[in-house]
């Protein structure tokens, strides 16, 4: 038995070519490559690039609500963007920021980095395994990111340099269907729904590999139930992309065909989402038949079980970090399993929440807010599990640990003010305010970036052989907590106060002038929150060539992956791994026995006991 | 150090449970009281689910913070301990929560109905639409029936039209029709608590009882172009008889060919 298990290796970078594979090329192993890990680090590299890009778009947006048609600081000016509007962001213009800073963020940072990033780097190392099953379609997976990224860059430009598109990142139809609706209706419309179906595309590669991989690539000895529970998470994020995304693909090339009839000279004049007698902008009369409510039912049943694709993996991610940082074993690992499993299934019977004050029938409404009341349950009982997790743990205050607790923390408001809109009296007068602009981003940017900002320094080492530094990180931690709960949380009070979303300028309603100075005060905390982020870029950037080196288990953790070398070469494993064991036997009697308060999924049980699960 | 971490994740609960509780008295919090009769089930509703998601926040913050301050205090040579949770407990707070939100749920079930099952409309809605709202980039045109007759689907020839400007009675149900002409639109109405979604091809109707006479806002809520922000509009709410007197007014106005402008003189030498 102790023959395959690895000898710890001080310095870990020995074993790197053991497998003898052959030299490749700067472009193979850099730019085209198969290999899982690079493809990972070159998803969390772009993610977190176009972090930036999308944060840039909201402090745009921030602007405006707080210095309304005052001149834009720096890109204003600097590139003679707005010469006809005097510097002023032009309300078309403000439309355009808050649909590209919702897709950018929701389709170019979350969705990559959890499922692009973590989950290609994490998946075959946590189940050791040496790659993905489809190396090639992994590649693919991230190549094709970049056809989309191109397609929401011509979306920008396409009609003219102040116009991109601007129907909102649901793009409801008829707005979104009929080019004259509105100025970014045209083409930036079209270039828009390309790059969201090929965002899909990638996706989808990404899924079913995922799902392949995990269930038929782990390692002699990880049972199901010995997965951590970031690999849990990634299971059921890639059938929730399997199922949902081929239903908005479908949508959104419904979408394509009905507007084809409207710019090309072609024979499909399908009218999926338009119905007869419109009168936009005063055309001609609209002939049709058909449903703009079909749109959204469609595309909501996909960005509402997308809305748990951009959650769940945060969850398994902050839960083994916070099992390896309080030193003891997640609290309630199967509770913690099966209710991901429930959240993944009720997320797909709740979509119609989103429709509450859509004209759909009331009977549906009702049931719809009783699933959605019910999909509250699975996440209470991970919030107390988390919470169980750190109770007597001895816990490590480093600032992965502290992003985790945030994480907790701040899913707790987003969790809570889900209810206010789960019930449809109340969501009546709340849907589409800034409630809900606060609610989803306490959810998505209060528990899933802080857990990603953890799961970036928390996996570091593993990615670089180096680790980022503490300190830093800590600095970027209380600053974009500070940020971020100083721009979210009034929001809550300007949506009780019944303050719209989406509008370019709310003073213009008496009701809501007085609140300009609460805008104010929250856009100077977002660009402090914004810029606490150069503070993660330049230690992400400066710790990858200059941090600490590392050993192969910097954090005492016990998965899989730290029992390979930092960073692991072509193949992870120099030794392939058993797993005799769950993922978070931390401080357990038999850890103690070794005189160590963690104990590795691959060290082998004292000869004589025998605990090897039969493997496959 | 350990210990600071812990007070700060105590701190800011505090600090946002201190701006919730200070809210209503710096005008962070409704714009009003609720106008309208179906407004206080709604802002009934909310103060419900506020005390419940209050001391949730406050119970679950609170053990968050004290579990940190637990490993903070901790001694450090001490060992974690060893747990794999506990099945009572999981048992414990999966059927309480459950029990709540069924609760909640339950609760919002009759003024969901009373706002939108059609049957449940207060007879007087019933007896047929005031008048007819429809959207349009970026303005409310409402169509009143000729006086004394009921509003028909179509437009008819001694239709009133206005823009920007709903008058109904105050204390009465009052149903109106709501479409829209172009783009997706909502009928917000922030004072009323009223919303509905104005969805191109379909007549949505829609009931509210304002309980005084006044002026509302109304405003879109659903994205429908550049100038979303400005479909400004708003609702007078007068007597009965006002609303009356109003439509007369309307009906002259409109019919106004100039005629009757006429010299007097002209028409005394006819005779």
């Amino acid at each position: 038995m102790a023959t395959v298990t690895p000898a710890l290796d001080a310095h870990g970078h020995s074993h790197d070519h053991s497998h003898g594979h052959h030299e490749q090329s700067f472009i193979s192993k850099y730019v085209f490559s198969t290999d899982h890990k690079v493809i990972g680090i070159q998803f969390l590299i772009t993610t977190v690039l176009m972090l930036m890009v999308g944060g840039a778009l909201a402090l745009a947006v921030r602007w405006q609500l707080a210095f309304p048609w005052e001149n834009m600081p720096i890109i204003g000016k600097a590139f003679g963007l707005f010469k006809t509007e005097g510097g002023q962001i032009s309300p078309e213009f403000y439309t355009m920021l808050f649909t590209m800073h919702a897709s950018v963020m929701i389709f170019l940072v979350i969705i990559p980095v959890l499922a692009g990033a973590f989950g290609n780097f994490l998946i075959p190392l946590q189940i050791g395994a040496d790659d993905m099953a489809f190396p090639i379609l992994n590649m693919l997976s991230y190549w094709f990111m970049w056809p989309a990224m191109f397609c929401f860059a011509v979306s920008f430009v396409v009609g003219g340099a102040t116009a991109g598109p601007g129907n909102g990142w649901t793009s409801y139809p008829v707005l979104s269907d009929i080019a004259s609706a509105s100025p970014s209706s045209g083409a930036p419309q079209t270039w828009w729904l390309l790059g969201l179906t090929l965002v899909g595309v990638s996706s989808m590669m990404g899924s079913v590999n995922y799902m392949t991989t995990i269930i038929n690539m782990r390692a002699p000895g990880m049972t199901l139930f010995r997965m951590p529970l970031t690999i849990w998470s990634m299971f059921i994020t890639a059938i929730l992309q399997a199922f949902a995304l081929p239903v908005l693909t479908a949508a959104g090339f419904m979408l394509v065909f009905d507007r084809m009839s409207e710019m090309l000279p072609t024979d499909i004049h399908s009218v999926f989402f338009v119905p007869a007698n419109v009168v936009v902008n005063n055309a001609a009369p609209t002939i049709g038949g058909g449903q703009p409510l079909l749109w959204q039912h469609l595309f909501w049943f996909y960005s509402h079980p997308a809305v748990y694709i951009m959650l769940l993996p945060a969850m398994g991610m902050v839960s083994d970090m916070l099992a390896c940082m309080c030193r003891k074993p997640v609290f309630g690992y199967k509770p913690m399993v099966y209710s991901m499993a429930a959240i993944a299934g009720l997320g797909f019977i709740v979509w119609g929440h989103h429709m509450f004050t859509s004209g759909m029938n009331p009977a549906l409404g009702m049931t719809f807010m009783t699933s959605t009341m019910m999909i509250a349950l699975p996440s209470a009982i991970k919030v107390f599990n988390w919470i169980g997790t750190i109770w007597d743990g001895n816990i490590q205050f480093n600032a992965v640990f502290l992003n985790c607790a945030a994480f907790v923390a701040l899913f707790i408001v987003g969790g809570l003010s889900g209810i206010f809109m789960a019930a449809v009296p109340v969501d009546i007068y709340f849907h589409d305010t800034y409630f809900i602009v606060a609610h989803f981003h306490y959810v998505l940017f209060g528990a899933t970036l802080f857990g990603v900002f953890a799961g970036i320094q928390f996996w570091f080492p593993k990615m670089f052989g180096r680790e980022m530094s503490d300190g830093v990180q800590k600095a970027h931690f209380v600053l974009t907590f500070i940020g971020m709960n100083g721009t979210f949380f009034p929001m809550h009070l300007l949506g009780i106060a019944g303050m719209p979303r989406r509008y370019a300028d709310p003073y213009l309603h008496g009701y809501l002038e007085h609140l300009l100075p609460m805008n104010q005060f929250m856009t100077i905390s977002a660009i402090l929150m914004g810029c606490a982020q150069f503070l993660l870029l330049g230690n992400f950037f400066y710790s990858m060539f200059y941090g600490k080196k590392t050993t192969r288990n910097p954090w005492n953790a016990n998965g899989l992956e730290w029992s390979a070398p930092s960073p692991p070469g072509h193949g992870n494993f120099d030794v392939p791994p058993v797993c005799y064991r769950g993922p978070y036997e931390y401080s357990s009697p038999e850890a103690e026995a070794l005189g160590q308060d963690f104990i590795l999924q691959t060290t082998a049980p004292p000869a004589g006991v025998v605990r090897v699960a039969h493997g496959h | 150090m350990k210990k600071f971490w812990a007070l700060f994740f105590w701190f800011w609960p505090i600090v946002a449970l201190w701006v919730c509780f200070a809210a209503p008295g710096r005008n962070w919090w409704f714009p009003s009281p609720p106008k309208s009769t179906l407004g206080h089930q709604i802002d009934g509703l909310f103060y419900l689910i506020l005390i419940i998601v209050a001391l949730t926040f406050v119970g679950t913050e609170a053990a968050l913070g004290y579990v940190m301050w637990r490993g903070a205090t901790k001694d450090a040579s001490s060992k974690a301990w060893f747990s794999h949770g506990s099945h009572k407990l999981e048992i414990i707070w999966t059927i309480v929560p459950a029990f709540v939100l069924v609760f909640i749920s339950l609760t919002q079930l009759d003024v969901l109905a009373d706002i939108r099952v059609l049957s449940k409309f207060p007879d007087e809605a019933k007896k047929g639409a005031l008048a007819e709202v429809t959207a349009r980039q970026f303005e409310w045109r409402i169509r009143y029936p000729k006086p004394g007759t009921m509003l028909m689907t179509d437009p008819q020839p001694g239709d009133l039209y206005f823009v920007n400007e709903l008058h109904v009675p105050a204390a009465v149900p009052t149903m109106v029709n709501l479409r829209t002409q172009d783009v997706q639109h909502a009928f917000f109405a922030p004072k009323l608590r009223v919303k509905q979604d104005a969805v191109p091809g379909l007549v949505i109707p829609l009931w509210f009882e304002i309980e005084e006479a006044g002026e509302y806002e109304l405003l879109c809520a659903e994205l429908c172009g550049w100038g979303h922000y400005k479909m400004k509009a708003r609702i007078v709410a007068d007597s009965p008889k006002g609303v009356s007197d109003y439509l007369t007014r309307l009906e002259a106005e409109q019919n106004e060919d100039g005629v009757a402008e006429a010299p007097a003189g002209e028409e005394s030498a006819e005779e």
